[in-house]
């Protein structure tokens, strides 16, 4: 615990997204970011307090700067806790709102840009926060002692309360302006985790009122500008077919509709109001250059992707012995394939973006979630500085990795419409620019289609000798600005991450990579790699466990040597679920355990099969190790939330091509999980003192294996191929 | 055209064409944006609002088609179920992202009002057709189970 004190970000920087190097001064930066030019006075008024991170206003709330996106996971209330614990804030006064796009100030430690990702915000942030709540605290004191001429050392902090023996006593926002006059503390002292009263305990969500009356004022979707036009594109029906050109007389004629704008991803219907511009787009003519767009069928993509994996591949950097030679000697060799399909990530909220371009300057109202990758490519396209482009970051209906964009492309598309509108003499206007849902599903940056090939040699009692593995699939780093820091010697480490060493003592592992081409978008989906490693590396171990005769929970724990968080998770898993416990006629269990993001998740789903024999996921029990843990209640909402995630996509989603047009449009064709889908869930976290680890993603990749795993103690047979409804499943 | 709606009892006029989704009309036309857009054929409920007490979609609800119907929208509910629903959201956090939850409160309402005391049976159909891709279900039943419980408190 001290040890992370010390150096709080060695165990929190996620390996995976060091694409953009910390710099030297990063942990420095923690101090830096206190002490702005300026900052103290930013509000500009005498009665309030304003740090980058924490305002106080005069009428006692207290805002917490959030720097990070919330797209459900809860990062705001994360956020919110660890300032309100260190200022001993009343629960009562804390609100959040998003920080302005400003990188300087508010860079993902992790990431040294403003972003989110990675399940990083909590794990970044938590000593960065907690000091600026610390620091607000020490200066709300440092004004009490100040006005009532006493030592500091003598006001107490409850509650949002100063008070004093004396009888004096003050709330937060009657000292606000007289605190931003003190000096900011270099290094304040921060609590014990002893004096903790909301981290690790309980802190309610501070959105929870809101988006139980409507979310009013939350999304961008639902952002509304006077003299507003709504943007809707006709996209290209094959990626990335151009727009050779257009007959735009029908879509025109519908009334609302005021111009018809070609970009490079389509052509925009800008209209009045949001229905008659989806009208008119169903009208216009467009005709499409096919020549550089993809026009294959995804059963030819996926053999492509079978056909690598039975080739030589680019080495993978870890791994460790020569499986090839203990394979060759081998008394059997077990070799399995595995294919999975392009995933949407089908967002409740799909994209939307309002603009407004006056030729100087820009500003966006979105749920922005690379702040500082959009301004950068929202100001190449418009010709400005970045810091002529202000973003107001907005609550996101969710993600998923779908707002993440290393080519930012949809703040690039309403830049260009906007560009085209000014270009052709229009006065500057806002812009929304509305994604449909067939616009999303159809749309294209899904996770990438992988292929993987296990071959994993045995002696004659069924012990591993060697295993080799080998991954196929576009790569999502290849071609972006984070290439360079995520790709080495042509490997992508999010195509790998999972599989490029395994937390099992094995005599020998190696694996290789192979990267697909292919004009289809892809993009990160909710846990990235591990949405398909997390599967292969946890099912082969159960298959193996059979081979050697062994409990598939006795066989993980036997080997699992170095790092016993996974035990951690995986006996408290198994104990709650009563894994050595007779089930019912009819029940089936099976147990995975991934590491993602640093923190450490086993589930075990218990599965019975319906009469029409498709699968029904009856409960799953879920064990987290995430370090210390800042808000329980949120955890056990991600954790559900994530296992809900997975298992909607390993039941039915899969996104197919038929000659290079996706074939699923909507929700009647890409089945969302849904109410009567959803098991029983428990959660239960494992005590830590270790570093606060992300939540979003980790719940997402065991629960694919675990149930795969009980259907195979069902069937004797492992799925290869997802999704479920494949195999008469789902 | 001019068409007059009642919206959480007052009565409002919109000029537009006949076959404009009610949702739209509700968005961009009053600016009432608690109803949200999330499929735009019927297939996942945020956009659920009630007509005369009944929840539908009105993504698929056309303007020309509602008459002298009264419509509720997440900005208008009142009511015992509504109250005890929004309190259950709350106290057990239900949201995660909330975009969906206009809709998952207007199908909940309409399930309390009509059933007071669901079983989960009654819960899997009345809100099997509100989708959450954060997938809150587990804490969305749950919590009409609770609100069942605050409105018999």
């Amino acid at each position: 615990m001290l040890h992370m004190l010390e150096n709080p970000l060695q165990s929190a920087v996620p390996s995976r997204r060091t694409f953009l190097k910390l710099s030297a001064g990063a942990a420095g930066g923690l101090m830096l970011a206190l002490r702005m030019p300026g900052s103290a006075r930013a509000a500009g008024d005498d009665a309030s307090f304003a740090q980058p991170f924490v305002h106080i206003r005069p009428d006692n709330t207290v805002v917490v700067l959030n720097k990070h996106q919330d797209m459900g996971q809860g990062n705001a209330t994360g956020l919110a806790t660890l300032v309100a614990d260190e200022l001993d804030a009343d629960i009562a006064q804390v609100t959040a709102e998003f920080a302005p796009a400003n990188a300087a100030l508010y860079k993902n430690l992790a990431f040294g840009m403003q972003g989110t990702g990675g399940s990083t915000a909590i794990a970044n942030s938590f000593m960065q926060y907690r000091q600026a709540g610390a620091a607000a605290k020490a200066m709300l004191i440092a004004a009490a002692a100040e006005d009532w001429g006493v030592p500091a050392s003598e006001i107490k902090v409850e509650k949002g309360v100063l008070s004093h023996s004396n009888g004096k006593s003050a709330t937060f926002g009657d000292l606000a302006g007289l605190a931003a006059k003190q000096e900011v503390p270099g290094e304040p002292v921060l609590k014990k985790p002893e004096d903790w009263v909301y981290i690790g305990k309980d802190f309610p969500r501070v959105d929870a009122a809101g988006k139980s009356h409507g979310s009013i004022g939350f999304f961008g979707m639902d952002h509304q500008a006077e003299n507003m036009l709504v943007a809707v594109l006709a996209r290209p029906p094959r990626f990335i077919a151009v727009a050779t050109g257009f007959n735009d007389t029908e879509a025109r004629k519908v009334k609302g509709v005021v111009d018809v704008v070609s970009v490079p991803s389509g052509v925009a219907v800008l209209a009045t109001s949001t229905w008659p511009a989806i009208k008119a787009r169903g009208l216009l003519d467009v005709t499409w250059d096919d020549s550089k767009a993809e026009t294959r069928s995804t059963e030819e993509m996926a053999r492509e992707l079978a056909d690598m994996t039975g080739k030589k591949g680019l080495p993978v950097a870890k791994g460790h012995g020569d499986p090839e030679a203990a394979l060759a000697s081998a008394a059997r060799v077990i070799e399995v394939d595995y294919s999975f399909p392009f995933l949407a990530h089908a967002p409740m909220e799909p994209l939307d973006i309002t603009v407004l371009f006056d030729g100087n300057s820009a500003t966006f109202w979105t749920g922005s979630q690379f702040q500082t990758v959009d301004q950068m490519v929202a100001g190449t396209v418009l010709g400005l500085t970045p810091d002529k482009v202000a973003i107001n970051t907005t609550w996101a209906g969710g993600s998923f990795g779908r707002r993440a964009q290393p080519d930012s492309h949809y703040f690039a598309e309403a830049a260009l419409i906007a560009k085209a509108r000014l270009d052709a003499g229009n006065a500057p206007q806002p812009i929304k620019v509305v994604w449909t849902r067939e616009d999303d599903i159809k749309g294209g940056y899904y996770r990438p289609m992988v292929a993987h090939k296990a071959r994993v040699g045995l002696d004659e009692n069924g012990n591993v000798v060697g295993w080799h593995h080998r991954v196929a699939s576009k790569s999502i780093m290849i071609g972006t600005s984070f290439e360079p820091f995520a790709v080495k010697d042509g490997v992508d480490s999010t195509s790998v991450e999972g599989v490029d060493e395994l937390p099992y003592e094995l005599p020998a592992f190696q694996a290789e990579a192979h990267n697909a081409e292919t004009p289809v978008p892809v993009l990160w989906w909710r846990s990235v790699g591990h949405t398909h490693t997390g599967y292969v590396a946890e099912t082969m171990i159960d298959r193996l466990a059979k081979e050697a005769g062994e409990d598939p929970l006795d066989y993980r724990l036997k080997r699992i040597k170095k790092d016993q968080r996974y035990a951690g998770v995986l006996k408290l898993a198994a104990e709650k679920a009563g894994w050595k416990d007779p089930l019912p006629d009819g029940r089936y269990r099976g147990i995975a355990v991934v590491k993602s993001f640093n923190s450490y998740v086993a589930e075990v789903a218990e599965i019975s099969f319906r009469d029409d024999g498709t699968v029904k996921v009856e409960k799953v029990v879920c064990a987290v190790d995430c370090g210390i843990p800042v808000n329980p209640k949120n955890i056990e909402a991600q954790m559900q939330s994530g296992i809900g995630y997975g298992l909607g996509a390993i039941l039915r989603n899969e996104v197919t091509m038929t000659d290079g047009v996706v074939d699923q449009e909507n929700f009647d064709t890409y089945l969302p999980i849904r109410m009567t889908d959803m098991p029983e869930i428990e959660v239960h976290i494992v005590p830590s003192t270790e570093a606060p680890t992300g939540v979003g993603e980790p719940g997402t990749p065991p629960i694919g294996p675990a149930v795969a795993n009980a259907i195979a103690a069902a069937k004797g047979e492992w799925i290869t191929e997802l999704p479920l409804s494949k195999h008469g499943l789902a | 055209m001019s068409i007059t709606l009642t919206i959480n009892g007052e009565p409002r006029t919109i000029d537009a064409d006949p076959e404009t989704p009610l949702l739209w009309a509700l968005r961009d036309e009053l600016g009432m944006t608690g109803t949200k857009f999330g499929c735009g054929i019927a297939q996942c409920g945020a956009c659920t609002v009630h007509l005369d007490g009944t929840p539908v979609r009105s993504c698929q609800t056309f303007i020309g088609d509602v008459g002298d119907a009264s419509i509720t929208t997440i900005e208008g509910i009142d009511g015992k179920a509504a109250k005890a629903v929004q309190a259950a959201w709350q106290e057990l956090e239900v949201p995660q992202c909330g975009y969906c939850q206009s809709g998952q409160i207007m199908a909940a309402t309409a399930l309390l009002a009509e059933t007071p005391k669901p079983s989960d049976d009654d819960i899997d159909t009345a809100m099997d057709g509100n989708v959450c891709r954060c997938a809150t279900y587990a804490r969305i039943r749950q919590a009409i189970h609770l609100a069942a419980d605050k409105m018999e408190a």
